[in-house]
């Protein structure tokens, strides 16, 4: 009697996990945690068009998405300049960095913003969506976002600078992110 | 031609947003039907393949290309199962 318990139970169990092995082979990426997670070190504009495509597009994939904005990368979640109650020092970093996603320029063939505008007219005229509109969706889709709040007081940038709504965190912040993540892109 | 229980017309829209709009629609969509998302952007054939690979709960039940008035158009058909 106790024999025959043990055979169902053993067949049952080997019935369960035939069923995961299946399921998991069908879906080979799919774990406890699919994440990625992205470095924004770069304030040039189209390394932020490339972090919020992937961004987007991971999170419409199904997949958690952290996204750390460090150094020049603070350009991308800025909204505007402030100048008030700032040293001078802060105040020189304020005038000479992009107040905004939009007044980022180009790595490569800037040509002093008019490679950035071209760009823009391009992506328009290919109906890519703009820049803002990426990250508009980014953080409609759920797309965390860090601030590095070390790089933002070095760089002197307010809290009331940022775009609202985002976090603020350090190293072990992305870390966190990062060691459970399956992706992991530093740009 | 795949059966299918929706269409979503994203003709035009470039990467990412194949993919966005065809997210949320299968949001909508009750589990098991199938829903035919219509795009232009040739990039979203291996889009869907990779999307299906990696979600748990859509399985890409086919995908065709037809050609309308001299455009190419790219049919995906896929399902939400979870």
């Amino acid at each position: 009697m106790t024999t025959t318990t043990d055979t169902d139970t053993l067949l049952e169990r080997i019935a369960l996990l035939e069923r995961r092995v299946a399921e998991l082979e069908n879906h080979p990426a799919q774990g406890i945690e699919d994440r990625v997670a992205l470095v924004v070190f770069s304030g040039d504009l189209d390394k932020a068009i490339a972090a919020f495509i992937i961004a987007t597009g991971a999170a419409s994939m199904g997949l958690e998405v952290s996204m750390f904005f460090t150094f020049w990368g603070l350009s991308a979640v800025k909204k505007q300049k402030i100048f008030n109650g700032k040293d001078l020092l802060e105040q020189g970093f304020t005038a000479m960095l992009p107040g905004k996603l939009g007044d980022t320029g180009l790595s490569q063939m800037n040509f002093f913003g008019a490679g950035a505008q071209i760009i823009r007219s391009l992506m328009k005229k290919h109906d890519v969506s703009s820049p803002e509109e990426l990250f508009a969706l980014a953080q409609e889709l759920g797309v965390r976002m860090v601030v590095c709040d070390m790089s933002r007081e070095l760089l002197g940038v307010k809290d009331a600078e940022l775009v609202d709504g985002l976090e603020l965190g350090g190293v072990a912040t992305f870390l966190g992110d990062a060691a459970r993540a399956k992706v992991t892109l530093f740009i | 031609m795949t059966s299918f229980d929706q269409t979503l017309d994203v003709k035009g829209a470039k990467c990412p947003m194949p993919l966005v709009k065809s997210r949320k629609a299968i949001g909508d969509l009750p589990v098991g039907q199938v829903l035919k998302v219509v795009a232009t952007d040739r990039g979203s054939v291996a889009d869907f393949q990779g999307w299906a690979k990696t979600a748990k709960n859509v399985e890409l039940v086919g995908q065709e290309t037809v050609n309308e008035g001299g455009q190419d158009l790219y049919l995906h058909f896929i399902k939400r199962t979870a």
